[in-house]
């Protein structure tokens, strides 16, 4: 085929075409814990103005994974009944958490509770060692996910960039990791790129997923360019003018950044380099820019 | 939290905390406490002193003076 022949294909989009087919063929599943998933969104489910606004965020976002938790319930009250009621409606996978635990021994009762209440050993755990930060407690976690996993649970634990404490949680028994992007609620989107980048290269195999601290789906984007393989959002859905619209703002940002991962992203330079071909420029003398 | 001997009748009112707030109640179990409390069949999981109590357990968890009863359910998170 000649370059001409080439030029009028992509022109024609049959090349772009047979590229995006062959990458997308070519792309490792998603798989958490044996489990095939066709979406890279996680969603939250706090704070949304209604039940109903959340179930169309849920529907709109596409996603197939859930967080949920459990709180205190009084006597005759229900709301949980309710709840528990609403998520069955959606056909996703829940993945309940330890929000607000702070010992490991917190955490472990709590993840026991939660694996009763909706029938899945899915646990996204969570030790925070810190209430203004919501950083988690890397020691506590780690000594929890070994527990845990040891009594059969499968561990999604909510950890930092810090590739020792990362080891660690893989020796515990974790086959997925949620490093945070910033800490949880400030939408501030990724606080040490470099960090996460670095985390990613030392697990190429590993599932990786950014959790917390996105704010925009410019954020989520940037997750997935840089080869992360899913993104945990709440706050930046729930408190969105339009959740459901910025639901789906989010799903198309993580499948844009997904592809774009796949497909290779050109590398950065330091100096401007002309995308228009520099030869046959008209007025251009030679002799004169010499 | 103890094995309950239910051959004997409940005594006198115990001490215990719910939820995080102080309550007096006579239920020799777990599961006659959350009768007695109302919650009835509601999709709850419980725990006394920071141990887990399986529903199945219930009958047989026996509270003493002084216990920590955590009675949680489903709901909304990040």
């Amino acid at each position: 085929m000649s370059l001409l022949d080439r030029a009028d294909d992509f022109q024609s989009g049959l090349i772009t075409m047979n590229m995006v087919e062959r990458k997308i063929t070519s792309e490792q599943d998603l798989i958490f814990y044996g489990k095939q998933l066709g979406s890279r969104l996680l969603l939250g489910t706090a704070q949304y103005p209604s039940p109903a606004i959340l179930g169309a965020a849920v529907e709109e976002s596409q996603c197939e994974i859930v967080t949920v938790s459990l709180r205190r319930e009084a006597a005759r009250g229900g709301a949980g009944q309710r709840f528990f009621e609403l998520i069955q409606s959606w056909n996703v996978n829940v993945l309940p958490n330890t929000a607000g635990c702070r010992t490991p021994k917190e955490a472990i009762t709590t993840a026991q509770m939660a694996r009763e209440l909706f029938g899945t050993s899915w646990i996204k755990l969570e030790v925070i060692a810190n209430d203004d930060t919501l950083q988690p407690d890397l020691f506590g976690l780690v000594e929890a996910a070994g527990e845990l996993s040891r009594q059969g649970f499968d561990v999604f634990p909510y950890t930092t960039e810090d590739l020792g404490a990362a080891e660690r949680l893989l020796a515990a028994g974790c086959e997925v990791l949620m490093p945070w992007g910033a800490p949880i609620g400030t939408g501030r989107g990724l606080a040490n790129p470099y960090g996460l980048q670095t985390m990613r290269n030392y697990f190429p195999d590993t599932p990786l997923v950014v959790d917390a601290g996105i704010g925009a789906p410019s954020h989520a984007s940037q997750c997935m360019e840089m080869g992360y393989d899913a993104v945990m959002i709440n706050t930046a859905v729930a408190k969105a003018g339009d959740p459901v619209l910025m639901a789906h703002a989010f799903a198309s940002a993580i499948e844009a950044g997904r592809q774009a991962y796949v497909s290779g992203l050109m590398e950065q330079r330091d100096m401007a380099e002309p995308s228009t071909p520099v030869a046959g420029t008209p007025f251009f003398d030679l002799d004169k820019n010499a | 939290m103890v094995m309950a001997d239910t051959t004997k009748p409940a005594v006198s009112a115990k001490s215990l905390t719910i939820n995080g707030e102080t309550a007096q109640s006579s239920a020799a179990t777990l599961s006659e406490l959350l009768v007695e409390l109302g919650y009835g069949d509601s999709k709850v999981a419980t725990a006394v002193n920071g141990d887990f109590v399986a529903a199945a357990a219930r009958n047989t968890c026996g509270l003493e003076n002084d216990d920590r009863i955590e009675i949680v359910a489903p709901r909304q998170g990040g």
